[in-house]
């Protein structure tokens, strides 16, 4: 059984314009012990289809889904209370600004101990000695020190740190990281990835790694969903999905990294993402695809079989990337 | 030989802070000595962490800071504040945030004009639309969006809006201080497409600020690292990529994550983070984190020097069986 089990999640948000789909018919499965890295171009629906499994959404969204399982719970009719028990317990969150998820109010140890107080039953002495170890475990140098600090005397990559130790406080089976080293320079995001990755495999988590960087999904992940204006176009494992891409949204982001090209002009992907008003009718990516025809203008596409990477497209790729590049 | 189009030596920029009753003068090295030339046509990359002065060489040399020692000349002429005035059209700036750079309330026509009104006052309103209506179809925007707002354009849009209004002066220097950072993957490639197509044509060269290895490896002629301040190794793309000296490179080039699962990897961690620039170790600043450190490095400080490929280190990597 999955750890995670999302299937046809559809999130609309009411907006001045009228109603905005924002997710559309996503399907997420982590195991216990996966990572999973969800990748796609901003406003692709990364966040808040994680928000929406949550229920972290305001009262503007509307959020359908036919499964909604997280450890064998169904998440869509807990009460209000009985989510709380398990979101912050058992799955947790991190997001990529530490500081606007911290209070800057109070010491990151004082938070840290209030995250144990809301889900564990210790007393004050084992909640100060939890936090010591959880930020010791997260590789906070002078950690007694470092207790008594408020947020912004830290840096952004200890902030980070810090709210990864809150995080896994409760020893939580799911984390779920939203570009959680995006704000972050290299070398600290390689030390942050490798503390994630690292915890993740000594509890044996389940990791849910939202990213816009191809070089961390590359590194990190085991598998690897491709979203595209709120589809999920490609779920693959992550050497198959660099080596053997099926969708052609994937082929061409894969083709349009630096790092790939073979030639000083890169290879480009024509126009910009559908928005809110000029959503095409058919295949989301038909506007800019090299390889729509007028079946793929006027109807949806499938989901292709897993072989077939779970495309959503009519004419999925078999060659490898390379060979379409040449 | 050719005149290179900007050349700077040993440019610096201190920042004084406090000094009031309670708290005791403090002093930003935000740069320090950096040296470096670039001829017409060419891309010198400046790489380097968060803090690391990139953006402040790039208002140094973009006219809108003097530094505070050191020299620099732009087309042979120092760019002493007396020669601003005329040395201002030679040198553009284009900035990361194509949503903060450009003025949201006039139309597009206008912002790229804006430059030319300044510059030349005297030059008739048709001819200065016209020149706009040009760069726009350099820079591949569509006539019709000469009269439409920028927030009607995505980011890559209006990422070609700053690099047109940049350009309608024809500069020899563009300053582009991560100019594709915050740009998706999709739009990032057309965006440096268009930059490569503007230099050959245009002969332009490129200060090109950006964090991303890969963008810079696949843009740049000649690279510069820097580190708290210093420029700390200084080569040819070839070079600093292929056989990086300076221990920091070395790191830097290995905690960047490669899109290819395959790669097997030997990432050199490197411990602790950045020192404040408050607070700057006496010594090679990279010291307190470099695991080749000796007593040495951390009392003297290793000079970057002249070399083709130089690297301000006593102990360069590549050395030890040389
Ligand atoms: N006007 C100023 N007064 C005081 N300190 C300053 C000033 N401008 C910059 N600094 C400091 O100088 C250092 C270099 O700053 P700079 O903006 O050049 O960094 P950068 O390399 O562009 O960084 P980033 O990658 O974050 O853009 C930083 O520590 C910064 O805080
Ligand atoms: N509270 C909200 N109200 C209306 N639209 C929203 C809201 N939150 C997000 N959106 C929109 O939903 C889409 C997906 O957003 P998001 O999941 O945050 O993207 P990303 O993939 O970058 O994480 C975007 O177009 C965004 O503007
Ligand atoms: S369905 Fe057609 S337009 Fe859409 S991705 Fe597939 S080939 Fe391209
Ligand atoms: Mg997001
Ligand atoms: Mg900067």
């Amino acid at each position: 059984m999955a750890l995670l089990n999302i299937r046809n999640l559809s999130v609309d948000f009411a907006t001045g314009g009228g109603s905005f789909r924002a997710v559309d018919g996503v399907d997420v499965t982590v195991e216990a012990g996966e990572v999973l890295a969800i990748v796609g171009e901003s406003g692709s629906g990364k966040s808040v289809s994680m928000l929406a499994a949550m229920g972290l959404l305001p009262w503007t969204a509307t959020v359908t889904a036919d499964e909604l399982t997280f450890d064998g719970k169904d998440l869509r009719n807990l009460s209000p209370s009985a989510r709380r028990k398990v979101i912050g317990r058992d799955v947790a969150m991190i997001f990529q600004e530490p500081m606007s998820s911290l209070n800057p109010c109070f010491t990151v140890g004082f938070q840290i101990r209030e995250a144990l107080a809301q889900h564990l039953n210790l007393d004050r002495a084992a909640r100060k000695k939890r936090a010591l170890e959880l930020m010791e475990m997260v590789g906070i140098p002078a950690p007694e020190k470092r207790l008594n600090a408020f947020p912004h005397q830290l840096s952004g990559g200890m902030n980070q740190r810090v709210m990864i130790a809150m995080a896994i406080a409760c020893g939580p089976k799911l984390l779920i990281a939203d570009e959680p080293t995006t704000a972050l320079d290299v070398t600290i995001q390689a030390q942050i990835l490798d503390l994630l990755t690292g915890l993740q495999r000594d509890a044996g988590m389940g990791l849910i790694l939202i990213t816009h960087d191809m070089g961390v999904v590359a590194e990190t992940a085991h598998r690897v969903a491709v979203q595209y204006a709120g589809w999920k176009v490609e779920d693959q494992p992550v050497k198959d999905l660099f080596q053997t891409p099926h969708h052609p949204y994937t082929a061409a982001l894969l083709a349009a990294l630096p790092e790939r090209a073979t030639e000083r002009r890169l290879p480009t992907i024509p126009g910009v993402v559908p928005g809110q008003f000029d959503r095409p009718q058919g295949c989301l990516f038909s506007p800019r695809c090299a390889f729509a025809d007028d079946r793929c203008r006027s109807t949806l596409p499938p989901v292709q079989p897993p072989e077939l990477g779970r495309a959503r497209c009519h004419y999925p790729l078999m060659a490898p990337a390379t060979e379409e590049a040449q | 030989m050719t005149q290179p189009v900007v050349t700077a030596r040993n440019l610096s920029r201190h920042y004084e802070s406090g000094g009031g009753m309670f708290s005791q003068r403090q002093v930003v090295r935000a740069l320090s000595e950096a040296s470096f030339s670039i001829d017409p046509g060419k891309t010198l990359a400046v790489v380097g962490e968060s803090g690391c002065g990139k953006s402040t060489l790039a208002r140094l040399i973009t006219l809108i800071e003097e530094p505070t020692a050191g020299e620099f000349t732009i087309c042979g002429t120092p760019g002493v504040p007396e020669n601003w005035d005329s040395l201002r059209s030679q040198v553009q700036i284009v900035f990361q945030d194509p949503y903060g750079s450009l003025n949201l309330r006039h139309r597009v026509g206008s912002i790229i004009e804006e430059p030319l009104k300044i510059k030349r006052p005297d030059m008739p309103a048709a001819e200065r639309a016209s020149k706009a209506r040009e760069m726009m179809e350099m820079v591949g925007l569509r006539p019709e969006h000469y009269d439409r707002f920028p927030h009607m354009f995505s980011g890559g849009q209006r990422q070609r809006i700053a690099i047109a209004r940049a350009l309608i002066l024809e500069p020899k220097l563009l300053v582009l201080d991560e100019p594709v950072s915050a740009l998706d993957l999709s739009i990032q490639s057309q965006v440096l497409n268009l930059l490569l197509d503007l230099q050959e044509r245009m002969e332009l060269a490129y200060l090109f600020i950006s964090h991303d290895l890969s963008v810079v490896r696949h843009v740049a002629d000649d690279v510069v690292v820097m580190y708290l301040g210093r420029p700390v190794e200084r080569g040819s793309k070839e070079a600093v990529f292929g056989a990086p000296r300076h221990p920091y490179t070395v790191a830097l080039l290995s905690a960047t994550p490669s899109a290819d699962p395959t790669r097997h990897r030997n990432r050199i961690k490197l411990e602790g983070e950045l020192p404040s620039p408050l607070d700057i170790p006496a010594g090679c600043p990279f010291a307190p984190r470099c695991w080749k450190a000796q007593d040495r490095c951390r009392t003297e400080r290793p000079e970057l020097g002249d070399a083709a490929h130089a690297a301000a280190c006593f102990y360069p990597e590549g050395t030890e069986t040389a």
